[in-house]
């Protein structure tokens, strides 16, 4: 394991060495040391390598990640795994507004809660949240699955498209244009896969799928009031 | 008198219900949706044609066109980048989609700007292979929707783009109708075929600048602090956003006019809300001017920019630099009279085809249909816009040995004087024949 001290040697020396790393890179286990907060750790990684971070981060950490396992032992910041392509990303703690906002792949895993606007404008990116998610989670989200053992804010999946959404306890209100789906057979088994991916003790069939209404698709005057 | 014998007025119309405003308010009346367009405000706004240069004189002299040399280099990004651009020209290319244009289109833009010497910039859709590889300049466009974002294509950008806002639509998104979503468009947004794309109006994963400061730090991060970073704002409040965006940290900040295109928004969007080009300018180089920026994070200006008369004179006026997206269009193709029988079917002429977002377009420009594209040749597009561009840079030379400068950037408010009470205003340059414009220190306006 490769520790690094962030106060001591600073963000740029990070990225850089992490950003480094060729895909047969021997050095494989990182950890970072006095995160304290800062902004922008691990981002743009684009190799299969594993950085544990000790203590909170603040913005944007594992930002457009791919490949990397990134650890966060705390709680992070918002936009943690921003357009992340791969990888994955786990928080101890809690993830505050934006997680893995407009994310293309991987996976985000979540211990605590998520707050608001979780997968924003998500793109493919699969995130699971033991605990709950804030309002307008989900908004515009274009594909992937945001998957919440606990409870739903406002306004889930305003406006998305063929994002997925599963949650095991109450969702607050639904967003424009989302509503409850039936589980069928694959997704129960998808969440069978998923959560145990995630590491995450939870019955598939406990959970209620939410998605698109798909009337808001093309534009109709007819539906001008749900704008 | 007989009633046959009573002269008729002749009949007038309206000047508030005009011909236009009638259309309009039918047009709504049979659909019920409100119009959406393409292109910028119409309407006729206070704009470069109220200035004019004075040229040399006794007081000032001039240097020998063809002979005496006038730079038009420009570096852009040299603040904080290990590379900043260096173009030859201070004309730039401005977003454009690819989504809003063809692929071919896409590609006319890159080899027209590499053969000119300048960049050209990407557009709500991400990077395309050919765009990447016809253009020895290429900006990355960094916008709410991250439609086509990815970091790989971020590394190969000469520059990045974040836009917070546009000329055409201040605080307003974009919508990509159903029927320009081919499969390759549709791939590279991660969204079905067919069915409307919207752009988000604001960023999913920042509000503000302090955020936008971290922001910039986090793309600066990814790319190793190789590129320089713009930040694209509309003219809404030059002063401020400008003050704002070099607070948090940008290189550049592309300010951007209400008579600067969109692919497609609502017309009253276009013609409500922004502010003319020409009344940004000044407030923002006084933001530059009064944090000590001024020449340091360079200032593109854009919104309607079509000679290089227009060039010089937001050079005068303190640009570094300007980016042109509806000129470039019609440099290469768009609304040309050769398509008018087509232009009749559609309803509509050539000079006013602005329903780019149907996918219709004869020339092939703004467009996902395979058989429409085919009638637009990328070369020979690319060859027309180096031409324009060229001009442009030759006009723009002129007019600057005229007052006698040796660079554009050398060009001055003190070169020129102003038609018009409101552009007088607006420029901060005397009214043509006096020593005042309304506002002028010291003079109790």
């Amino acid at each position: 394991m490769q520790t690094f001290d962030l106060a001591e040697k600073g963000l740029r020396a990070l990225n850089s060495t992490l950003q480094g790393q060729s895909q047969d890179t021997n050095e494989t286990a990182w950890e970072v040391v006095n995160a304290k907060g800062s902004h922008a750790i691990a981002v743009g990684l684009d190799a299969p390598i594993e950085v544990t971070v000790r203590g909170s981060t603040g913005y944007y950490c594992g930002g457009m990640n791919k490949q990397a396992t990134i650890r966060i032992d705390g709680s992070a910041g918002p936009g943690t795994g921003e357009n992340m392509m791969s990888g994955r990303i786990e928080i101890s703690g809690d993830a505050s507004q934006y997680l893995g906002a407009t994310g293309h792949g991987g996976l985000i895993v979540v211990r605590g809660n998520a707050s608001s606007r979780c997968g924003i404008s998500m793109k493919g990116v699969n995130i699971v949240v033991e605990g709950n998610i804030g309002h307008m989670s989900g908004f515009m989200a274009q594909s992937g699955n945001v998957v919440v053992c606990g409870d739903a804010g406002d306004a889930l999946g305003d406006s998305c498209y063929e994002a997925r959404f599963f949650v095991r306890g109450s969702v607050k209100s639904l967003g424009a244009d989302c509503e409850k789906k039936e589980m069928r057979p694959e997704h129960i088994a998808f969440l069978t896969d998923i959560l145990a991916e995630a590491g995450v003790d939870a019955k598939p069939e406990e959970f209620t799928r939410y998605g698109s209404a798909r009337k808001l698709y093309n534009f109709d005057i007819d539906n001008a009031g749900a704008y | 008198m007989k009633d046959h014998d009573i002269p008729h007025t002749t009949p007038r119309m309206s000047a508030t219900f005009t011909n236009d405003v009638n259309s309009d308010i039918r047009r709504a009346a049979a659909t019920g949706i409100y119009d959406i367009r393409g292109g910028g405000a119409k309407r006729r706004v206070p704009n470069f044609d109220d200035l004019l240069f004075l040229g040399a004189s006794i007081s000032r002299y001039p240097l020998e066109g063809y002979r005496e040399k006038c730079d038009t280099n420009v570096t852009i990004g040299g603040l904080n980048a290990e590379n900043p651009i260096e173009l030859d020209i201070p004309i730039t290319i401005a977003g454009m989609s690819f989504g809003a244009l063809s692929g071919p289109a896409k590609e006319a833009l890159g080899r027209g700007a590499s053969a000119a010497g300048t960049s050209t910039t990407t557009g709500d859709g991400g990077m395309t292979p050919e765009e990447r590889g016809h253009s020895s300049k290429l900006v990355y466009q960094y916008l709410p929707s991250r439609y086509g974002m990815n970091p790989d294509d971020l590394r190969k950008a000469d520059a990045i783009e974040i836009v917070v806002g546009q000329g055409a639509k201040p605080g307003g998104g974009g919508m990509l109708l159903g029927q320009k979503i081919s499969d390759r468009v549709a791939e590279m947004r991660n969204l079905p075929k067919g069915i409307d794309q919207r752009s988000a109006c604001r960023h999913p994963d920042w509000t503000g600048p302090d955020d936008l400061e971290i922001k910039i730090l986090e793309l600066r991060e990814i790319t190793g602090w190789k590129v320089p970073i713009y930040v694209k704002v509309a003219g809404a409040r030059p002063y401020y956003d400008t003050t704002l965006a070099i607070k948090a940290g940008a290189d550049a900040v592309v300010l951007d006019g209400m008579q600067g295109g969109t692919a497609a928004t609502q017309d009253v969007f276009i013609e409500h809300v922004g502010q003319p080009t020409l009344a940004i300018i000044r407030p923002a180089v006084q933001a530059l001017q009064d944090l000590g920026m001024h020449r340091k994070v360079q200032l593109i200006l854009s919104g309607g920019i079509r000679s290089g008369a227009d060039v010089a004179k937001a050079m005068a006026l303190g640009a570094d630099a300007v980016s042109i997206g509806t000129a470039a269009m019609i440099a290469i193709g768009d609304n040309d009279p050769k398509w008018e029988a087509e232009y009749q079917k559609l309803g509509t002429t050539a000079g006013a085809y602005d329903d780019w977002h149907e996918g219709l377009d004869p020339a092939g420009i703004t467009t996902q249909d395979p058989e429409l594209e085919k009638r637009f040749d990328p070369v020979e597009g690319g060859r027309r816009l180096r031409n324009y561009l060229k001009v442009m840079t030759l006009e723009a030379q002129t007019i600057a040995r005229a007052c006698g400068k040796n660079h554009l950037h050398n060009l001055e408010p003190e070169d020129l004087v102003a038609l018009t009470m409101e552009a007088a205003a607006m420029a901060q340059v005397p009214l043509s024949g006096t020593d005042w414009w309304p506002g002028k220190p010291g003079t109790g306006f």
